[in-house]
């Protein structure tokens, strides 16, 4: 029998029992809403975390000279959160040293930052995370200005008091009246507002565009960091390769300044989007490897409900085995038909649950910030292991219908 | 060895029940020649359904040698006898074992499935065998919505549609009243009067009557063999 025409058949007989199949399906439904869902949430992350996370928190290309890391991603000991604390701080002089001493082409900028309150007219905005720096930081975080214009690096060499704002605190502030030209505070000190910035958007729920910039020389410094003590030190490369080589020089140029002997370890951080992102690597990879156990304990369990309803299948239609025998059916192909028939069944649960699966990664689209795309490969293999596990599941009851005594069979009621 | 479509050679069959054997059938030597119409009778027991399923190589025998149409039988593998079945043999049974789902005309085309015919030429035979058997208009009928006479017709046109050498039937009128029995009883005589050689299993005298020859049973051998002219015209229908 032509496989299309049995697989007809099979449908048909799965159509003729209706609810049993539906629960029959269900181990091999989750087992595959769970290998789209997840691999689809995994993927989105992966997007996420490249994309916004390092691009938006960290930059292209770009890394930092801190006295200790900023993002923690897992696990770190008490020790070694002692050790950060004892770093010393990055300094004004530190940086202008590496500046001076760095062969490999980049950018710099030397950020001091805290959390102060900012006001307009009695208005408060509290804890809003407040970045003392160089005029090259606009371009090292690709901020676009929306409103008014950024500051120069002569305004920052001699502390002019001007401000550029984050799209949002702007619109928290001034609820749609134009803010350019107006004075706010930092913590009490009056700055110009010359600029907005355009939206980023948010990470994980965060809004990025809660923040005000504000130049290195402002008096606002001194609330932020001691006297000559920066926080960080944003260098950016040109490419992949020259940040990588630009990081080793940093390391060099920093520990023959602290006069650190080799074996020593560095006192200094440098932060990348990479190391942040190798956390983020080995949680996807890790999900990656629990996934096939996951997906695999619920397709072997929806293996064995299908292996059962096969083999009620095949009593309850024993009759019908023993006419097909009686019309001149071999053994095969009673075994062909009841193995097309378990998998056609396996396979309608595995497209019931990658419509499933769909559905929960569109709604962790429509309802977190993660990008979730399901990926094509994904809905194969869930095709793939539908029919596996149904041929697999198939076998033992059609075998046991093959086998079965013509005689025997015709005289069953 | 003669040319006979059926010959058996001291077929028997024996049973296993527990501690004990039954013999169903001990040494049946018969010979059934083309288009012969052939009864087989006896009291309930003596097996002739034990007989009908070695004619129709849904058994094989523990003793004995049985050559269909030239070809020993008797020692076939499973598919091998499927095969036979499936070309030379078809079954009319008295609960018409028809599939409950498929119409009409897919349980005519089931043997040509198996036959490996394709869909349209499929298509095309089985409605010409239900034509045949006067259903041409049932086509679609689904055997539920089918009487006892017309499923037993849709029985008759699936046994037919492979053209076999024999077509056996055991007891194909033992769930019919007798005015149904007589229109099924005609369908046979006509095929018979057509060429097909027809074999019966019946408790019936008034069955047995449309056959040439009356083959008895008792205890598992043959009891009497007689050939009688028949008393109904069946070259009716
Ligand atoms: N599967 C079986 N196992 C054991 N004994 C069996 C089996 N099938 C038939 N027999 C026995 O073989 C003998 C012949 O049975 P068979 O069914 O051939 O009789 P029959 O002539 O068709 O009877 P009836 O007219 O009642 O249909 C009986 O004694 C029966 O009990
Ligand atoms: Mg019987």
């Amino acid at each position: 029998m032509p496989l299309y025409e049995a697989v007809v058949l099979a449908l048909g007989s799965i159509r003729a029992q209706k609810l049993k199949s539906f629960f029959s399906l269900i181990g091999v439904l989750i087992g595959v809403t769970f290998l789209i869902a997840v691999v689809s949430i995994v993927q989105g992350m992966n997007v996420y975390m490249t994309d916004k996370f390092a691009g938006a928190l960290i930059g292209v290309n770009t890394f930092q000279l801190r006295s200790r890391p900023n993002i923690v991603m897992g696990n770190t000991t008490e020790e070694q959160w002692r050790a950060w604390n004892r770093n010393p701080r990055i300094t004004l002089e530190d940086a202008a040293y590496v500046e001076e001493h760095m062969q490999t082409p980049a950018r710099f900028a030397r950020v001091g930052f805290d959390r102060i309150s900012v006001g307009w007219r009695g208005k408060l905005a509290k804890d809003i995370s407040v970045n003392t720096t160089d005029a090259e930081f606009f371009t090292i975080k690709h901020w676009n200005i929306e409103e008014g214009r950024a500051f120069s690096q002569q305004e920052v060499n001699f502390g002019a008091q001007v401000v550029v704002l984050g799209h949002d605190l702007a619109a928290k502030l001034f609820e749609g009246r134009d803010p350019i030209g107006q004075t706010v505070t930092l913590g009490a000190l009056p700055h110009r507002v010359i600029g907005v910035i355009a939206p980023q958007g948010t990470l994980f729920g965060i809004s990025l565009d809660k923040f005000a910039v504000t130049t290195l020389g402002s008096p606002v410094r001194n609330l932020v960091n001691r006297p000559h003590v920066i926080d960080d030190f944003h260098i950016q490369a040109q490419n992949p390769d020259q940040m990588r080589a630009a990081m080793e020089e940093v390391t060099v140029l920093m520990r023959s300044r602290r006069g650190l002997r080799p074996g020593q370890p560095d006192n200094f951080h440098l932060e990348s989007a990479e190391a942040a992102l190798a956390t983020w690597d080995k949680i996807s990879k890790i999900l990656f490897m629990a996934l096939p156990g996951l997906v695999a304990i619920s397709l072997v369990v929806g293996g064995i409900v299908i292996m059962n309803i096969m083999l009620m299948a095949v009593a309850e239609r024993t009759r019908e085995i023993g006419i097909r025998k009686a019309l001149g059916a071999k053994r095969r192909d009673i075994m062909a038909q009841f193995v097309v028939e378990s998998a056609t069944l396996s396979v309608t649960g595995a497209v019931f649950g990658i419509g499933t699966g769909i559905l929960l990664a569109f709604a962790v689209r429509a309802f977190t910030p993660l990008p979730a795309a399901v990926a094509p490969w994904s809905i194969a293999v869930g095709v793939g292991l539908g029919i596996l596990v149904g041929m697999v599941a198939g076998v033992y009851p059609a075998r046991q219908a093959a086998r079965m005594d013509p005689v025997v069979a015709l005289g069953h009621e | 060895m003669t040319d006979a479509l059926i010959r058996l050679e001291g077929i028997t069959r024996e049973y296993q029940m527990g501690a004990e054997r039954v013999l169903a059938l001990r040494g049946i030597d018969l010979e059934i020649g083309r288009n012969e119409y052939v009864a087989i009778m006896g009291p309930s027991g003596s097996g002739k359904s034990t007989m009908m399923n070695m004619l129709g190589c849904l058994d094989t025998p523990t003793a004995g040698n049985y050559w269909l149409n030239g070809h020993e039988v008797s020692r076939m593998t499973d598919d091998a006898l499927a095969r036979v079945r499936n070309r030379e043999i078809g079954f009319v049974f008295q609960t018409f074992n028809l599939l409950p789902r498929a119409s009409a005309l897919a349980n005519v085309e089931l043997p040509l499935v198996y036959a490996g015919v394709s869909s349209k030429e499929r298509r095309r035979r089985a409605s010409a065998a239900l034509t045949r058997v006067g259903l041409g208009d049932r086509m679609h009928h689904k055997p539920n919505e089918l009487s006892g006479g017309q499923r037993q017709r849709v029985a008759i046109a699936r046994a037919l549609v492979n053209e076999p050498s024999i077509l056996l039937a055991d007891e194909p009128t033992g769930n019919l009243d007798s005015a149904t029995s007589e229109e099924i009883m005609r369908v046979f005589g006509a095929l018979h009067a057509q060429g097909q050689t027809v074999v019966i299993v019946t408790h019936e005298a008034d069955i047995a009557r449309h056959a040439h020859r009356v083959v008895v049973l008792r205890d598992g051998r043959v009891d009497t063999d007689q050939r009688t002219p028949p008393t109904v015209a069946t070259a009716a229908a």
